[in-house]
């Protein structure tokens, strides 16, 4: 039973690091039907600056209070992603909307590898020890172990993803971006600015990921330039397991998948009589998504998508 | 009168395209063995290249996942021509006493000790049948997927299997994990190996490096490739793809059998990876899984769409430009920084990486439609813009 609540604890703890960073994907997705394969590297560049502001506090002002040196850290890389994000749209994908599909897919490759180079020439090759902040001493949760850092971390990812939801739900800019995915053309002939719009969803990709990437950092406790390759592989799949282009989905999937890996992870060594260990973790999470997209073509949330994509 | 002369150009060009690649190893020898080995690889990639280039060119099926077939080939060579079976039933009859000693009895002590060595000719097709059947597992859930959802589905397959090879030495030893294959046999051809002696193979009086020997052989390899690919997309079958990729319900009305044609086409495609797989193994001697990661896919994938999707020439070029170009960067980028600036300020590897980036997203953005795009498809962009 302990064990059923801890997984479950942990699973919900990577499933909202997931899902903020598969609404970016899916955003931009729903706004421009391209997937952001440099998103990850968005996040690696937010874990690395939170972690320079981090150096800096713990250096002149050590005894303010842990909270706010996480949450300046924070603050600090939303402006650092939000701009990456914009150079990144700017330079690799603005020039190729009207190109043939696959060609912003290879400039987000490049885009990619040149940021993940330019970070390790900055921040060096070796992971970094991401200071701890908060109080390290677990809390318990109904049989379960819950640090200071994942509470914080659950917190801001439910804010996020509900302001969110009120963005594009209640706002007029949200309705302005929901008219540029149904379709661009149309809503730039009803005044809609859709490059406006475009980075504008960019951007808000690129704060969630920020706030991600240094809530994920402070949580494994490390930051290195190569970290945003696995949690941006496993948040597209998320985004595509939820429906890709839809915002709740992308939540949906973000969670479960985190909670699928994070059983199966603990379950999984059980469930096979010990033949596969918790190392084939990332098979379970493939596994489902297969079955899933088999069952549901386009995902649990997604509408049927166009035949010429 | 035109065309004659065009004709009889290209045919020029042709004549002294084959006699470069035929006498590059003599060129390049005189500046050691590294530069052929480059070539080598460079004939491998075309091969996968052209294989990827069958799913996502003629078929238009993006696979994120492609080097699973590179690795499933690579792995059975690993498994039937080097000591690691031998490993596999001693894993067996530890774990699996019973087991172990019935598929001990089976294959005969020699198999149980020295492990299976199979001839190449044997493997080569061995190999693609293997892999063309992974291709088809793979492609049978993913027939009603359109576009990215189908991208992210063979990302997922490339992954598992890239993950069990990481795994599965244990509890019986089938690819030794994260230590890889090793030892594996070199490609025999009449009895001559050809990873030779010393690296030197002898036939009689002639003796050449055996980087060279491989060159010839992946050449022949790639050439034959290159004339299916070419066969394949002329024929009835690349028709039936190419319909499907432009309008697939267009397709089904026209009487295509959609289903089987995508079938057949992961099938083919992870064919020719099967192939390289196997030649890649028996060209290193030693395979592991850091080989077969998604970098790797997805470098595939940068080769074909950055050559010219669906177009052949393209394709080869994408490939060769790309798997030299890193190793190229490797060797100058030092050389030439001293010559400018007198020292080394950025670190060879560091720069080769920053340059490759630059050039996969300067290229794309010059010529979205790839180097060298096939000429119908260049149309086809004209008019869409112009509607």
């Amino acid at each position: 039973m302990d064990t059923l609540v801890q997984q479950l604890i942990n699973g919900l703890v990577l499933g909202s690091v997931y899902a903020l960073i598969a609404l970016g994907y899916t955003m931009v997705y729903g706004v421009l039907n391209l997937i952001n394969f440099a998103h990850g590297e968005v996040l690696m560049i937010g874990a690395l600056t939170g972690w320079s502001i981090l150096q800096l506090l713990q250096h002149w002002v050590p005894e303010w209070p842990g909270m706010l040196k996480l949450a300046i850290a924070i603050i600090g890389a939303i402006p650092t992603c939000i701009i990456v994000s914009l150079v990144i749209e700017r330079v690799a994908y603005r020039r190729l909307r009207n190109a043939p599909r696959l060609a912003p897919l290879i400039t987000a490759i490049g885009v990619s590898i040149l940021l993940q180079t330019i970070a390790m020439m900055l921040w060096g090759r070796d992971p970094l020890p991401f200071p701890q902040v908060l109080p390290m001493t677990p809390l318990h949760v109904a049989g379960g172990l819950i640090t200071p850092t994942q509470v914080l971390l659950l917190l801001l990812a439910l804010l996020s993803m509900v302001a969110l939801a009120l963005l594009v739900e209640r706002t007029r800019i949200g309705r302005a971006m929901r008219a540029v995915a149904e379709n661009p053309r149309v809503a730039a002939l009803m005044g809609v600015d859709a490059n406006r719009i475009i980075m504008l969803t960019f951007a808000i990709g690129a704060t969630l990921a920020a706030i991600a990437g240094v809530m994920w950092a402070a949580n494994y406790a490390s930051a290195q330039f190569a970290m945003g390759f696995v949690p941006g592989l496993k948040a597209f799949s998320a985004a595509v397991l939820g429906g890709i282009g839809n915002i709740y989905g992308a939540m949906l999937g973000g969670l479960l998948l985190g909670l699928i890996e994070s059983l199966g992870a603990g379950y999984i060594g059980d469930m096979t009589a010990g033949v596969l260990g918790s190392h084939y973790q990332d098979i379970f999470a493939f596994i489902v998504l297969i079955l899933v997209l088999t069952l549901r073509p386009s995902g649990l949330m997604g509408e049927r998508v166009a035949d010429r994509s | 009168m035109s065309a004659n002369s065009s004709l009889s150009s290209s045919r020029i060009t042709l004549a002294l395209l084959a006699t470069a690649v035929l006498i590059f190893p003599l060129l390049a020898a005189p500046f050691g063995n590294a530069w052929v080995r480059i070539a080598d690889v460079a004939l491998l990639y075309i091969m996968l290249a052209l294989g990827l280039n069958v799913v996502v060119g003629f078929a238009g099926l993006l696979d994120l996942g492609y080097v699973a077939f590179f690795a499933i080939g690579a792995y059975l060579a690993g498994l039937l021509s080097s000591p690691q079976f031998a490993a596999t039933i001693e894993s067996l009859q530890l774990d699996f006493p019973v087991v172990g000693a019935w598929v001990t009895e089976w294959v005969g002590p020699v198999i149980a000790a020295q492990g299976i060595h199979l001839s190449v000719w044997l493997i080569i097709p061995l190999a693609a049948l293997v892999a063309g059947l992974a291709g088809a597992l793979l492609g049978a859930p993913t027939l009603k997927l359109r576009g990215d959802y189908l991208a992210i589905v063979t990302l997922g397959f490339g992954e598992i299997i890239r993950i069990f090879m990481n795994n599965l030495n244990g509890p019986i030893n089938i690819t030794n994990g994260p230590q890889g294959i090793n030892l594996i046999d070199p490609v025999r051809i009449g009895g001559v190996s050809l990873a030779g002696e010393a690296g030197v193979v002898r036939l009689g009086d002639l003796s050449i490096p055996s980087v060279n020997a491989y060159y010839y052989l992946f050449l022949l390899l790639a050439i034959a490739t290159i004339i299916f690919s070419h066969r394949l997309q002329h024929s009835r079958l690349g028709r039936a793809w190419i319909a499907i990729r432009e309008d697939e319900i267009a397709a089904k009305a026209m009487g295509i059998n959609v289903r089987n044609m995508k079938l057949l086409a992961f099938a083919m495609g992870a064919s020719f990876g099967g192939v390289a797989g196997a030649m890649f193994g028996a060209f290193q001697g030693f395979i592991s899984p850091e080989s077969f990661s998604l970098t790797d896919s997805i470098a595939i994938l940068a080769m074909v769409i950055l050559g010219g999707i669906g177009h052949i020439p393209g394709v080869v070029l994408g490939a060769v430009l790309l798997a030299a170009l890193p190793e190229l960067l490797r060797h100058t980028v030092e050389p030439i920084q001293m010559a400018l600036l007198g020292q080394v300020w950025i670190e060879a590897e560091v720069l080769r990486q920053l340059l490759y980036g630059l050039a996969l997203v300067l290229i794309m953005l010059a010529r979205p439609a790839g180097l060298w795009p096939a000429p119908q498809r260049e149309q086809q962009a004209h008019t869409e813009a112009a509607a």
